[in-house]
């Protein structure tokens, strides 16, 4: 506490209440990013600890699912679209896995990662040609745009619980689903143990197929509840698709806890960030020692760590990459 | 020998003739260099329809020269200073002799000085830079350039009237200060820093924010930031989907203050504003918004609502730029840059919405009254996104009053 005591700072007029408030917004705000990121990540890093193939087309397949979405919204209102899109972007994901990527796959995978970069650019300027290059007004329904509650004067809108809730609905499904079902072993076993498992009689490129399809097609449901949030334009996927592979590495290729809890480490990990407007500036001023405007480095003391924020997870990645190849709860090495 | 050399010099005055005739009748080709894809790709896309549109007006008109048409052709920088010097070269090796810019002044600062040396290199295959919105002051004063003509208030004269605005409040006593990270946004928030210290030295600035362009896909944290600081009003020069975002996650949460932007209107984002930025929402710029105005400007918004139902005429510097630069190759009775540039200097264009621009000849900083606006449903002669909203004309500071001084020192060819 003493620590910072010693900077200057612009005296907002409750300051305990103001910290108090940001801490609980920025916690919230994390939870719908960090959850969101989840979403995303976790078909990534099932298709990646399945195949070995880092999918550069997921996040395309996130914008489609939006895109979709926004299209079947005008027609028949939100809810059949946060229905039918999802699954039409899973179809899309199988065939392309089914009629392209299984056709790829035999030359190695370096010609797997091309295709899938392929796939990314068909995407996009096929959702450009089809919908234009215009903000989409894809909104969130009515029944969902009032603020759930109001703490401060600030509002939190029920959209955001929602996005909450299905995004934690998801994770318990699908961990269900793949440590409890029969299907969910059989995808297990496919991981590690493929011939195997096609041994037993089991259809593994069928289950691959699957696979593909159920992770675009949740990278889809991300888009589609994303959609009204983030803003529904061609520029969606781009900005989200650098990050959700820091996710999965950081989380450990493979596995869906460590996805988990590193889409919440990150998402929090953002939203925080931006709320801190310390610099190593100020850190030296509480330490007593003297910095001049004219010092060579004085641009990079200045910097605050919410001007950062953007490359901290990059930042963390190449800890994690350094430290702990594995990733958080990985098994193998990246 | 002889004969061979003689039929060889021949066909190249044929050819050379021929090469002349065909540029007479060819049409005055400009390059659009600016975001056609990316997150800015709605804005980019939207201001080349808009040149596009003046352009036919021009050539329905007659042309230029008696008779060249005017052809307005998108280049695609996606915002990336590096990514426009490629394109600059594409288009000099093209031919090509005029380009316009806007989005970005990242990008201006990168063209003005590739363009300036270029010129100097290759004096006989010279371009002029027409920039009709990248607004960093700096670029028609320390780093002015002769072969460079901005037709939009720059950031200084806009906030120079933004502020006006605010020091009348009397009950302002805190203002936030958010842009994007790079040289407008920062020139934004100078600006913004030095008006309301001179004006209002009472008003706290308890927060003064840049956040990266284009990259940040969620503005809550930024909006809980606000909120937590306990600011009456924002300030921000964000523009396209950063603008759209701020203003969308300031509608979630609830941000009920008044926002003074320089781009908060069309390509989605009024529609995102909608009721909740009623009264609250202002922006600075140029031309009359959507009412009041007059029946030729009217008609402009109509027809071009007509070609184009789900996009808005946004940016009226579209048309000044198009017609000034048509007026200058008239009266120079040349293509030839230098010949065009000196046309320009001190030239003044009466807008069909009233307003009377004069290009200044010692910075090329068009001199132009500039307007507050304001986000409302009432009053409206048109509106923007369909959305039943729209920009009202709230003050007007003429073209002399918004007047800033330049440090320029104007070197000519």
């Amino acid at each position: 506490m003493r620590l910072w005591a010693a900077v200057p700072r612009p005296a907002p007029s409750a300051p305990a209440r103001s910290v108090l408030e940001l801490t609980v917004f920025s916690l919230l705000n994390g939870l719908v990013y960090g959850l969101l990121l989840f979403m995303l990540s976790s078909g990534l890093t099932l298709i990646f600890s399945m195949m070995g193939v880092l999918n550069f087309a997921h996040a395309s397949f996130y914008m489609l699912g939006a895109y979709l979405a926004y299209s079947i919204s005008t027609k028949v209102g939100f809810w059949p679209g946060l229905l039918l899109a999802p699954p039409l972007v899973g179809v899309v994901g199988a065939l392309v896995e089914r009629y392209g990527l299984r056709h790829v796959h035999r030359y190695g995978h370096v010609a797997e990662l091309i295709f899938t970069f392929g796939v990314a650019f068909l995407i996009q300027e096929s959702v450009v040609l089809i919908w234009g290059k215009q903000t989409l007004d894809y909104r969130e329904p009515a029944i969902l745009s009032f603020p759930l509650f109001s703490l401060w004067g600030t509002d939190f809108p029920a959209y955001k619980a929602f996005m909450l809730a299905i995004s934690i609905g998801i994770f318990i499904a699908l961990f269900a689903v793949l440590t409890r079902s029969r299907v969910g072993l059989i995808i297990q076993a496919a991981i590690t143990h493929p011939n195997q498992v096609a041994m037993l009689g089991h259809n593994v490129p069928m289950v691959f197929t699957g696979v593909f399809g159920v992770g675009s097609a949740l990278a889809g449901l991300a888009g589609v509840i994303a959609g009204p949030v983030l803003t529904t334009f061609p520029g969606m996927a781009a900005v989200l698709g650098s990050i959700v592979f820091v996710v999965i590495v950081v989380g450990g290729l493979g596995s869906l806890a460590g996805a988990f809890i590193a889409s919440l480490l990150i998402g929090l990990l953002q939203t925080f960030a931006v709320a801190v407007d310390y610099s190593l500036k100020d850190l030296f001023a509480a330490l007593g020692i003297q910095t001049s405007r004219a010092s060579a480095l004085s641009d990079l003391y200045s910097v605050t760590v919410a001007q950062i924020g953007p490359i901290l997870p990059y930042l963390l990645l190449v800890l994690i990459l350094i430290f702990r190849p594995t990733g958080l709860l990985g098994k193998r090495e990246v | 020998m002889i004969g061979r050399r003689t039929f060889g010099l021949a066909a190249a005055l044929a050819a050379g003739l021929a090469a002349t005739s065909a540029l007479a009748a060819d049409p005055v080709r400009i390059a659009f260099i600016d975001p056609l894809s990316g997150p800015f790709a709605a804005v980019g896309t939207s201001g080349l329809r808009q040149f596009q549109f003046t352009a036919d007006e021009i050539n329905k008109a007659g042309g230029v020269l008696g008779g060249r048409k005017l052809e307005v052709i998108g280049f695609d920088n996606k915002v990336s200073p590096a990514e426009s010097l490629i394109q600059l070269k594409r288009v000099i090796g093209e031919g090509i002799q005029f380009i316009v810019q806007g989005n970005s002044s990242g990008v201006a600062n990168a063209l003005i000085d590739a363009v300036a040396k270029h010129n100097e290199r290759e004096p006989d295959k010279r371009v002029l830079y027409l920039n009709y919105s990248a607004v960093d002051p700096s670029l028609t004063n320390e780093k002015c350039s002769y072969w460079h003509f901005r037709f939009d208030a720059n950031a200084d004269m806009k906030m120079n009237a933004l502020t006006d605005v605010i020091a009348n409040n009397k009950k302002m006593t805190s203002i936030y200060v958010i842009g994007q990270d790079y040289s407008f946004g920062k020139a934004v928030a100078e600006a913004a820093v030095r008006d309301l210290g001179l004006k209002r030295p009472d008003i706290k600035i308890v927060g003064n924010e840049l956040h990266p362009i284009g990259k940040v896909k969620d503005f809550s944290p930024y909006i809980a930031k606000i909120k937590a600081s306990g600011a009456q009003a924002v300030i921000t020069g964000n523009w396209g989907a950063d603008m759209l975002g701020l203003a969308k996650a300031a509608n979630d949460a609830g941000l009920d203050i008044p926002f003074y932007t320089y781009y908060a209107a069309g390509n989605g984002i009024t529609k995102a504003i909608g009721a909740g930025g009623v009264g609250k929402v202002r922006l600075v710029g140029e031309g009359p918004g959507n009412g009041p105005s007059n029946a030729a400007n009217l008609d402009i918004l109509k027809r071009y609502k007509k070609k184009w139902p789900d996009e808005d005429w946004t940016q009226p510097r579209t048309l000044t730029t198009l017609h000034m630069l048509a007026n200058a190759i008239n009266k120079a009775k040349s293509t030839e840059p230098a010949k065009v540039a000196a046309a320009l200097e001190g030239m003044t264009y009466t807008a069909p919405w009233g307003d009377i621009d004069t290009m200044r000849a010692s910075d090329h900083q068009l001199q132009m009254p500039v307007r507050i606006f304001v986000h409302t449903n009432k009053g409206l002669e048109t509106d923007l996104d369909n959305s039943g909203f729209g920009l009202v004309t709230e003050s007007t500071v003429s073209a002399h009053a918004a007047s800033t001084p330049t440090t320029c020192k104007m070197q000519r060819p």
